[in-house]
């Protein structure tokens, strides 16, 4: 019995258990073995729910858990924190053939685990709107922002936020279009933030050190009380650098 | 061994802390003696889980038990996973770090479960040294726990309270005895639980578990337990508890419930009855 070949027939419901398993008195152990082909196969299944709650509203329990079973054993975790596994669903689900006829679920998911991340993304403390307002509009257009580390985002062709919302708060029925979504922790709690057109350009460039007003450039017309109003809601701003260099 | 000025967990009861139960316990002006926690959960760079765990390490002693270092694995340990261990242990300055004996890393893959290991003289030489790294690292004691099995191997040549003495005494290890693994453990295989309590090495013992099993049955309509910490601890673990305690004195006795958790004065109400194990321990 050498450990590869237990580690082949845990993840392989219909493989013999290997041999020199027993029962404690000299018979073969049975379905003794399967005790821990069950333990690793349902606690990466519950894993996976817990991780993906809009997800599993979407193809409800009895599909989610058919689709865990086939996802956990194509892609196992590969590192011992839990709270990291299931990077590899977005993009097993876009490859997923018999689920191809719903193409929003990859981004959906994708929303998922960004939120699980910001949830333990490290702390930092948010500029006070008020320190905001108070710079003068040319010296807040010189400046360059640095963002908390919980915040990210998402660009779909999909309305993923709203979709989130429905499942997640009661919103209202997702109408077609493409959405994207910027996810922060103001607190201890993360949540998706509906970015107005051309804002995820414009975090994007702020996040590669760009000054406020070559990153609202960027987007061609980007709404910047809609964007300021997203990042202060979010608590996403936590340093504002008037120095020359950042 | 190990120069420890931290203060010992405490001979009373403690919980597995759920994050459920933050508010419960903070409120309660008498919860428990001590808390566990799962290492692997509080390894994030900061959010509610860090916030909790700063909270409660002011108000209780904590306990940090892994669960992902697989020390009793064919290949080294993990160096980043150990270097996690060490920031979260350097950070909440723990009571005690408890591990298992047990393997869930194969290669780069990690099953997310505490699979079993053969006692032969190969895997003892290897869980020895991966214990040795441990407490080098962490610069501590710890504990290792004995499993709960479903299973034998035909290849093991020491029995499991022989390999955990030897372990003690080639590492300075300490021991984390799970009564529930025990009668599990022993009624799976076909053993005295009691037996295996009078051959453990009981003075090595730093902390005990206690758990909820589900029963079911095997091939041969054999008993077969699992170790399931979803419900009550059952009445006969209870009893060897005290078989337990009667030879090994007060130890600091842990209520883990990880499935179904259940509100907070349930959990309370086993913790108490851990209580009144411990204060039925001749003096």
């Amino acid at each position: 019995m050498t450990v590869a070949h237990f580690r082949a027939a845990l993840l392989a419901p219909d493989m013999a258990p290997p041999p020199g398993l027993t029962d404690g008195a000299g018979r073969p152990a049975g379905r003794r073995f399967d005790v821990y082909r069950n333990n690793v196969a349902v606690g990466l299944a519950e894993a996976l729910e817990t991780g993906f709650p809009v997800l599993r509203k979407l193809l409800g329990p009895e599909t989610f858990r058919q689709f865990a079973g086939l996802a956990l054993r194509a892609h196992p975790p590969r590192s011992p924190l839990m709270m990291e596994y299931g990077q590899d669903l977005p993009d097993f689900l876009a490859g997923f053939a018999p689920l191809a006829h719903l193409p929003y679920l990859a981004d959906v998911a994708r929303l998922e685990l960004a939120l699980r991340r910001a949830y333990h993304a490290e702390d930092a403390t948010p500029v006070a709107p008020e320190t905001l307002a108070a710079l003068p509009p040319e010296r807040l257009m010189a400046a360059r922002l640095r963002l908390a580390p919980a915040v990210q985002v998402i660009r779909s062709p999909w309305p993923i936020h709203a979709i989130w919302a429905l499942n997640m708060a009661g919103g209202p029925k997702p109408v077609a279009g493409a959405q994207d979504v910027m996810i922060g922790r103001p607190d201890l709690d993360p949540a998706p933030w509906l970015l107005p057109p051309g804002g995820a350009d414009a975090i994007a460039a702020l996040r590669s050190g760009a000054r406020v007003e070559t990153a609202l450039q960027g987007g061609g017309e980007t709404d910047l009380a809609g964007l300021f109003t997203c990042l202060l809601a979010a608590g996403a701003i936590v340093h504002v650098s008037e120095e020359e260099c950042p | 061994m190990f120069d420890q000025h931290r203060p010992a967990l405490p001979p009373r009861p403690g919980v597995g802390y759920k994050p459920q139960h933050f508010a419960a316990l903070m409120d309660d002006p008498a919860p428990v003696g001590w808390l566990e926690i799962h290492a692997e959960n509080y390894m994030g760079g900061g959010g509610r889980p860090l916030a909790q765990l700063r909270a409660l390490a002011e108000r209780f002693p904590v306990s940090i038990h892994g669960v992902g270092l697989s020390i009793g694995g064919e290949g080294p340990l993990d160096a980043a996973h150990l270097a996690r261990l060490k920031r979260l242990c350097d950070t909440v300055q723990p009571a005690s770090f408890s591990e298992h004996l047990a393997w869930s890393t194969h290669g780069a893959e990690f099953l997310n479960d505490l699979l079993p290991l053969p006692y032969t003289s190969t895997t003892l030489a290897r869980v020895a040294d991966h214990i040795d790294r441990v407490q080098e690292v962490l610069g501590r004691q710890m504990l290792l726990e004995n499993p709960s099995s479903y299973l034998a191997f035909a290849d093991s040549t020491w029995s499991e309270t022989d390999f955990l003495a030897e372990l003690v005494r080639r590492t300075g290890c300490g021991l984390l005895l799970d009564v529930n693994n025990v009668f599990v453990s022993a009624t799976n295989l076909g053993y005295s639980p009691q037996g295996y309590i009078d051959a453990f090495p009981l003075d090595a013992v730093g902390e005990m578990h206690l758990g909820g099993h589900d029963a079911d049955t095997d091939d041969h309509g054999a008993p077969l337990l699992i170790d399931s910490h979803g419900r009550e601890v059952a009445d006969p673990v209870w009893a060897l508890l005290d078989h337990t305690l009667a030879a090994s004195g007060p130890k600091p006795l842990l209520i883990e419930w990880d499935t179904d958790v259940p509100d907070w004065p349930v959990l309370r109400t086993e913790a108490l009855r851990a209580a009144e194990a411990l204060a039925r321990v001749p003096a």
